[in-house]
């Protein structure tokens, strides 16, 4: 749900970027941090634990520039994608404006990848929110691996609707900023449908 | 948009200028540091006092997911939510409000005020924070059912998207 602010002459939006355990989607944050400028990005805060595995989320401010007279802000969260952290994923859900489904390419993550596309589904449901209809981009992270499922596979597995795909490699950071383009894209675009009391 | 979830929030200078009034009063009858208002999702809406020093931003998000996991413990032992969280530190103390179960009033103070000072000042200030954000959804519902003609967002272009990543 963006939030809209007259006042201030804002629109704050949130993308929570959503996968399987050690698919990188921190990664995809730190990089986002690390190539944006001083003045438009706040501080990058990990709730990890000791071995820097989320144990709550990742949250980063972005502040984009204007469209129309409006700063525009992206709030970018991550969840924990360990499988029990269940509770935890649903409660970052809330409110989500758009969502990046980060997933592993590796071929030993695939089922991995498929579990946590159905508990996207799910959560999101429980929410009130329907996937098909809500901003989505996939990226299909660690391309630089020797072992990546084809991505016709990938494709077919979590990507049957065809929304904006990208292939990434979050570390060196290919793929990272145009994942994040295309999903705020929709947002903004979902905003002018919508119109401002929608 | 279909579903009640996606709905923006919306914010009008009127409401705005409104609330601004309560918390900042609310800051001095409370003697409170600082104050400060978030919606549930994470989002800053207002804040007064001694904010110059602080990441709001930073304390908005952890704020709304200390209140979405507290909530979350609420309803794994049968409560609806805990409406008051209070955490204690050596200097500073945070209390922490749920306002018409919709925004998060979050309180700053140190020994020059008490907690019973602050939960009795909020209380009343919550009040006056729920008619105006009662007002507040009375207002985008109206401006929806009117249509959105002077939506400044109805004109966004795919050229003005390209820009803010340029």
């Amino acid at each position: 749900m963006s939030f809209i602010n007259y006042a201030s002459r804002e629109i704050n939006c949130k993308i929570v970027y959503y996968g399987p355990g050690l698919c990188g989607k921190t990664t995809n944050l730190q990089f986002v941090y690390q190539k944006t400028a001083p003045d438009a990005k706040g501080k990058m805060i990990s709730l990890a634990t000791e071995t820097e595995r989320t144990l709550f989320f990742d949250f980063l401010p972005l502040a984009l520039g204007e469209i129309r007279g409006f700063k525009t802000r992206f709030h970018l969260y991550t969840v924990p994608g360990q499988v029990f952290y269940d509770a935890s994923r649903k409660l970052i859900l809330k409110g989500v404006d758009g969502v990046v489904f980060v997933a592993d390419s590796q071929e030993e993550r695939l089922d991995a990848n498929i579990e946590s596309m159905e508990n996207l589904k799910v959560n999101l449901e429980e929410q009130g929110y329907e996937l098909e209809k809500l901003p989505f981009v996939v990226q299909y992270n660690k391309q630089d691996l020797p072992n990546c499922t084809p991505l016709e596979e990938l494709r077919e597995l979590l990507n049957p609707n065809a929304v904006p795909e990208f292939t990434a490699c979050a570390q060196t950071g290919e793929g990272v900023f145009e994942t994040l383009k295309a999903v705020a894209k929709q947002i903004l675009l979902e905003l002018k449908k919508g119109g401002a009391g929608a | 948009m279909l579903q009640p979830q996606q709905n923006s929030f919306v914010m009008y200078d009127e409401e705005f200028q409104r609330i601004s009034a309560v918390i900042e009063k609310l800051l001095r009858e409370s003697n409170a540091k600082v104050i400060f208002l978030v919606d549930k999702n994470g989002q800053l809406i207002a804040g007064c006092g001694e904010t110059e020093h602080l990441d709001t931003t930073s304390l908005a998000s952890l704020t709304a997911g200390n209140i979405a996991a507290t909530g979350g413990l609420a309803k794994l032992i049968g409560e609806k939510e805990f409406s008051i969280l209070f955490h204690e530190g050596e200097k500073d103390n945070i209390h922490i409000s749920i306002v018409a179960q919709r925004v998060i009033l979050v309180v700053i103070f140190d020994h020059r005020s008490s907690l019973g000072l602050v939960r009795l000042r909020v209380k009343k200030a919550s009040d006056e924070l729920a008619i105006i954000f009662q007002d507040l959804a009375v207002k985008a519902a109206e401006m929806e059912k009117t249509g959105n003609a002077d939506s400044p967002f109805a004109e966004i272009t795919d050229d003005d998207i390209d820009n803010l990543f340029s």
